[in-house]
């Protein structure tokens, strides 16, 4: 608690430091390649014969992931507070990648929680990490995933607090960062929305977006929010389908729960344990979702579903064949919901589906699920 | 007055120390809890703190964490944990306190659990993850049942945070006596005895302290300035040794908090 109360303040106080707003724009458009572009998806639009589709490139920002938002953020907010190291957990390896990246731009030291089996599946982030100055810490107890990172995480976070920062990757744990994120992601819907009314010059008629913490969405989604004409789309692992432990669709299978901080919904147990998950995708592999998410989905302002393995698998193929652009397999989920909605959409509609990242991280799972030896 | 109350009351009277040990309830299954609990009354346990397996210790360190996972896939739960206590209970007057963690607590209903704690025996509970912040249904629910809500303070806490603990704190303050956790080496400083002296001074509570203990040496460096001293994961490595070992290490602690 005491940690937490010392970074809320740090970050209330410097959210009204001008200079410090200065230096995290000039940072994000100069190293991040920010803004980010809408892009027209002509032939995607053309093949699923519904709505405009547009693509937020998130995938173009440095890093390749929207990961960088925050965790440049973070970083900055450490340095400002005179920590020296930082810590985070990464599943799919973005959010590691993007805080090791921090934390070398900052000169800090920097480690990063990863489950064994999520380093099995994203070999070539932890190389990223790696060269980038980082030390990778294998967790093998529990799940051997996030939520399993995130648990490590926290234990170091809890011994090193005086000399360490937590950079937490999405919006989840404990009260402020859901809130920071939150906000240093919300630079994504504030282009989008500015981009959008140059385009077309409207507001979307939907928004969709891949949803494993949720920070992705929550920055897509956070200026939109009271444009009350602009549906919203949260997209779920699915993963091999709704069934205890083969999944991470929290709104679908889960329920009302505390985790790492955080009342929200969970896939637990009767008994209040977490389960097991799985997703093909391992940044969306985790057993809870944002605590500002269960509130949007409770007062019914954002419509939750979720996409299976093999769905976000052929979404996968599908961009990369009609675009050029091979989105990560996370993004891919909020691709496979745009493929189910837009055909029955009306033509003159404006979809918005945030590319939260690039797939070139995952090219050797896919290979390996499709039996390709590289 | 709650069975800890006076458990503490009278130990402060005689000028001794209170020897609280920890394991993990279910490791490897109920069964060897049981005959624990009558080896640590033996050995003269004053508090034992009974542990509840959740699948996501985030204040345990690796010793509680693979006991926990042993509990769990023996079926254990907080549901059996409850009717384990409720069964010594027929037996002993200890007094028992649960360690376990704010969900499956959430997942079982607060009202509920209070209630049927009580009922079975349980004298307060220990919840790492819930600050007092937070803890408003279940202090409400607890004070009608004269049953304890122990709270930690950690030696970052500010003076603000120590006074809400010990505002809130019933049965007794839980010290946690470095900056991590259960299990890490202990590192004794001067910071440990101003710390427990502040708070003693603001609470006027009994304090106990505990994370990291794990000799009798450290155990009786800890106990001169706490009321009290809590023992885990060292007793958990050795819960499923010899009896006649386990008997001597107890020994060994309960002879050094004096």
């Amino acid at each position: 608690m005491p940690a937490l109360d010392e970074l809320e303040k740090a970050y209330f106080a410097l959210g009204k430091d001008r200079d410090f707003k200065r230096e995290i724009d000039l940072l994000l458009k100069t190293y991040v390649g920010r803004p980010t572009p809408l892009y027209f998806a002509k032939r995607l639009t053309d093949y699923l014969g519904g709505a405009r589709i547009y693509l937020k490139r998130e995938d173009l920002a440095h890093t390749g992931a929207h990961k960088i938002n925050n965790a440049l953020g973070q970083a900055l907010l450490a340095k400002k507070m005179g920590k020296k190291r930082l810590i985070a957990e990464t599943g799919a390896g973005q959010h590691g990648v993007a805080t090791a990246t921090g934390a070398a731009l900052c000169g800090l030291e920097c480690e990063i929680y990863m489950g064994s089996d999520d380093i099995v599946r994203q070999s070539l982030n932890v190389f990223r990490m790696r060269l980038l100055g980082a030390n990778v810490v294998e967790v093998a107890i529990g799940s051997r995933t996030l939520k399993d990172a995130i648990n490590e995480a926290m234990r170091d976070w809890t011994t090193n607090v005086r000399s360490t920062h937590y950079v937490l990757g999405t919006v989840f744990g404990p009260h402020p960062f859901p809130l920071i994120v939150r906000d240093f992601q919300s630079v994504i819907g504030r282009e989008a929305k500015k981009q959008v009314l140059d385009a077309e010059g409207r507001l979307p008629d939907y928004l969709i977006a891949c949803i494993g913490g949720g920070s992705n969405a929550m920055g897509l989604f956070h200026h939109f929010i009271d444009d009350g004409e602009v549906k919203m789309i949260g997209v779920e692992a699915g993963g091999r389908g709704i069934v205890p432990g083969e999944h991470a669709a929290r709104f679908a299978g889960g329920s009302l729960g505390v985790l790492q901080g955080t009342k929200s919904y969970l896939l637990q147990d009767d008994d209040g344990n977490i389960l097991g998950t799985h997703s093909v995708s391992a940044g969306l592999d985790y057993a809870a979702v944002g605590p500002e998410h269960a509130f949007l989905r409770d007062s019914g302002r954002v419509r939750y579903t979720f996409a299976t393995d093999d769905e976000a698998l052929s979404a996968f193929e599908l961009l990369s064949r009609t675009e050029g652009i091979i989105p990560a397999l996370e993004s891919s989920h909020a691709l496979a919901e745009t493929v189910k909605l837009v055909p029955g959409l009306p033509k003159d509609n404006v979809v918005i589906v945030n590319l939260s990242g690039r797939g070139d991280k995952d090219v050797q799972q896919v290979a390996r699920i499709k039996g390709i030896q590289l | 007055m709650s069975r800890i109350g006076k458990k503490f009351r009278d130990i402060v009277k005689r000028g001794e120390k209170a020897f609280i040990p920890y394991i993990m309830a279910g490791d490897p299954d109920l069964g060897r809890t049981v005959e624990l609990v009558r080896i640590l009354e033996d050995c003269g346990a004053d508090i034992i703190e009974l542990g509840v397996p959740f699948s996501d210790p985030l204040a345990d360190g690796p010793t509680i964490q693979k006991a926990a996972q042993r509990a769990l896939s023996g079926g254990v739960t907080l549901h059996k944990v409850i009717d384990l206590v409720a069964d010594l209970r027929k037996h002993s007057q200890v007094p028992f306190v649960l360690m376990t963690y704010y969900n499956p607590i959430f997942k079982y209903g607060e009202e509920r659990f209070v209630r049927d704690a009580s009922e079975a025996g349980v004298d307060g509970i220990i919840v790492p993850d819930l600050p007092p912040d937070e803890a408003g249904n279940i202090l409400s629910f607890s004070r009608k049942a004269d049953f304890d809500i122990i709270f930690l303070v950690a030696p970052t806490s500010t003076e603000e945070r120590i006074r809400l603990v010990s505002k809130s704190s019933r049965g007794f303050i839980y010290y946690v006596s470095i900056t991590g956790i259960t299990g890490s080496k202990l590192s004794m400083d001067s910071s440990i005895s101003s710390h427990v002296s502040k708070i003693r001074s603001l609470s006027g509570k009994p304090v106990a302290i505990g994370f990291g203990i794990s000799t009798p040496e450290e155990a009786s460096e800890v106990a001169r300035f706490a009321d009290g001293v809590i023992v885990g994961s060292a007793i958990v490595k050795r819960a499923s040794d010899p009896d006649a070992s386990l008997r001597e290490y107890l020994l060994s602690l309960r002879k050094a908090i004096s």
